[in-house]
């Protein structure tokens, strides 16, 4: 079966002033894949999701996403990807039920059925008996599944995860990978997720890259990483290859920088 | 149209759900109308300019209408803060229609709160002078709305946080509030006053409220009307590309 490509990066570039957040980086994705796009703070995944998913316009370099291009047809890439955020988006001052609504108006879901679909999904992440609660009165995990169940309100052909269950314990983890397993395998949705969870990575990816400083290091089977970096797990591979010292406030110093570029005009 | 109706939907349950809120932007109006209201009364009266309240009260409800409309317009600013924008912006959906949602929104609630206040107003003295011209009031109303809703959207759309907040309050929303002609005739003023009044929109929709509430309008409702319509759709397209612009 010939292997399509659905998420094709070359040479993407992102600076912030003389900061470069992303450096010459290039890799794809296969469709129907689960790719884990693995990195220490501040790497430049979160950046890279951005650019990919139309929020963010790169220095240069080229990104096709669903054979589109995200800086010029942001519309129809739009169409073809759901994305659950790293931070929080949702609007705390409505209730579950609310935010769940206005995301499946916002993505044309079909009245028909909509109601169904929307308090099946509250009563997947556990969250149905709240269905009325304002999300404000939520604990962090709670804001958490309801993020992720309003992430699958509709179908796409790609569906980026940001570090989806970051905060959730294992069983919540497992019962909701297993979900997303289901639609990759069903429906064949591609899924590109970010995790410093390597045991994440190693149980649901089938293919791995892990980026550092902005450039990939490596992308390839689980398999061939371990092989490549002589470890026995995904995590020490990623510490031989990512070496063991600490990212100073990684992702804050970026976000700083990032905040004075920007307010001096200087994107 | 779905992303306009969410868009707007949400800003009016935002609205309805804080109630304080609702209560506490009424005591700036109450304050004008009161302490301005019957304290200069007398001596307007006594300078040949009839009943103070009957020509401060549409003056007051314009003000109540631009301050909740810029009000509603930062909220992207906190939208970004929160991180709903992000929810908004990588949806399949128009930045015009999501835009053109916060827009109407932030007009709807700046009408209620205008209403609100011309029923303080009423209760404090106030009469319309005809029944038929109320519409045209509402009218002017919700152009006031969407005018400084629009302006505060693109505005808000390139700022990274609440900080620079007051400056726009200080050095642009009070300056325009004060040197419309809400608070006194807009007749015989001295030149620069009376030029920087006519460049000034609020004084189109001040001077087009009070013409259709008390029949009494400087420039005419038909210019002011014709102002107001021009600058808000100027205003919407504005707004509308700066927002469309916004990178995260």
């Amino acid at each position: 079966m010939k292997v399509e490509k659905i998420i094709d990066v070359e040479n993407l570039v992102k600076k912030y002033g003389k900061l470069t957040a992303v450096d010459d980086l290039s890799f794809h994705v296969n469709k129907r894949d689960i790719f884990a796009f693995l990195g220490p703070n501040g790497a430049g995944k979160t950046t890279t999701i951005k650019m990919l998913t139309t929020l963010l316009k790169p220095t240069s370099g080229s990104m096709k996403v669903n054979g589109l291009n995200p800086t010029k047809d942001q519309f129809k890439v739009r169409k073809s990807f759901g994305i659950v955020f790293q931070d929080p988006s949702l609007d705390n001052e409505l209730s579950a039920y609310e935010n769940m609504y206005f995301h499946s108006l916002l993505y044309g879901i079909d009245k028909k059925g909509r109601k169904e679909k929307i308090e099946k999904l509250l009563d997947f992440v556990g969250l149905l008996d709240r269905k009325d609660s304002y999300v404000k009165t939520f604990s962090g995990g709670m804001k958490r599944r309801l993020e992720i169940a309003r992430g699958l309100i509709h179908h796409p052909k790609i569906l980026f995860l940001d570090e989806p269950t970051i905060g959730l314990d294992p069983q919540t983890r497992n019962h909701i990978w297993n979900y997303i397993k289901e639609l990759n395998k069903k429906e064949g949705m591609t899924v590109f997720f970010t995790t410093h969870n390597m045991d994440e990575a190693e149980r649901y990816a089938n293919h791995v890259a892990i980026i550092d400083y902005g450039k990939i290091l490596f992308r390839g089977t689980p398999d061939k990483i371990k092989k490549h970096a002589k470890a026995k797990t995904i995590e020490d591979a990623f510490l031989n290859l990512t070496g063991h010292t600490i990212r100073k406030e990684a992702g804050g110093a970026i976000d700083r920088v990032r905040a004075m570029a920007k307010s001096w005009g200087n994107r | 149209m779905k992303a306009t109706y969410v868009l707007w939907l949400r800003q009016l349950k935002r609205y309805t759900r804080t109630r304080w809120r609702m209560l506490g932007s009424l005591g700036q109006p109450i304050l004008f109308l009161l302490a301005l209201g019957f304290g200069f009364g007398p001596i307007y009266a006594k300078a040949g300019g009839g009943d103070y309240l009957q020509f401060l009260a549409p003056g007051v409800i314009a003000m109540t209408v631009l301050f909740t409309a810029t009000f509603s317009a930062m909220e992207i600013i906190w939208d970004r803060q929160i991180g709903f924008l992000k929810e908004t912006l990588v949806a399949p959906v128009s930045r015009f229609e999501i835009i053109l949602g916060k827009i109407l929104g932030g007009s709807t609630v700046a009408i209620f709160q205008g209403l609100l206040v011309f029923a303080v107003c009423f209760i404090a003295g106030f009469r319309p002078t005809s029944l038929i011209m109320l519409p045209v009031a509402l009218l002017f109303l919700f152009l006031i709305g969407f005018f400084f809703t629009a302006l505060g959207s693109a505005i808000a759309s390139h700022m990274e946080d609440m900080q620079a907040f007051p400056i726009i309050l200080n050095f642009f929303i009070m300056p325009l509030f004060f040197l419309s002609g809400a608070l006194y005739p807009l007749d015989g003023l001295p030149k620069a006053l009376d030029i920087v009044a006519r460049f000034n929109p609020l004084s189109y929709g001040v001077d087009g409220l009070r013409g259709a509430l008390t029949g009494a309008s400087h420039f005419g409702i038909g210019l002011d009307l014709g102002v107001l319509l021009i600058l808000s759709l100027i205003l919407a397209f504005i707004g509308s590309y700066l927002f469309s612009r916004i990178q995260l």
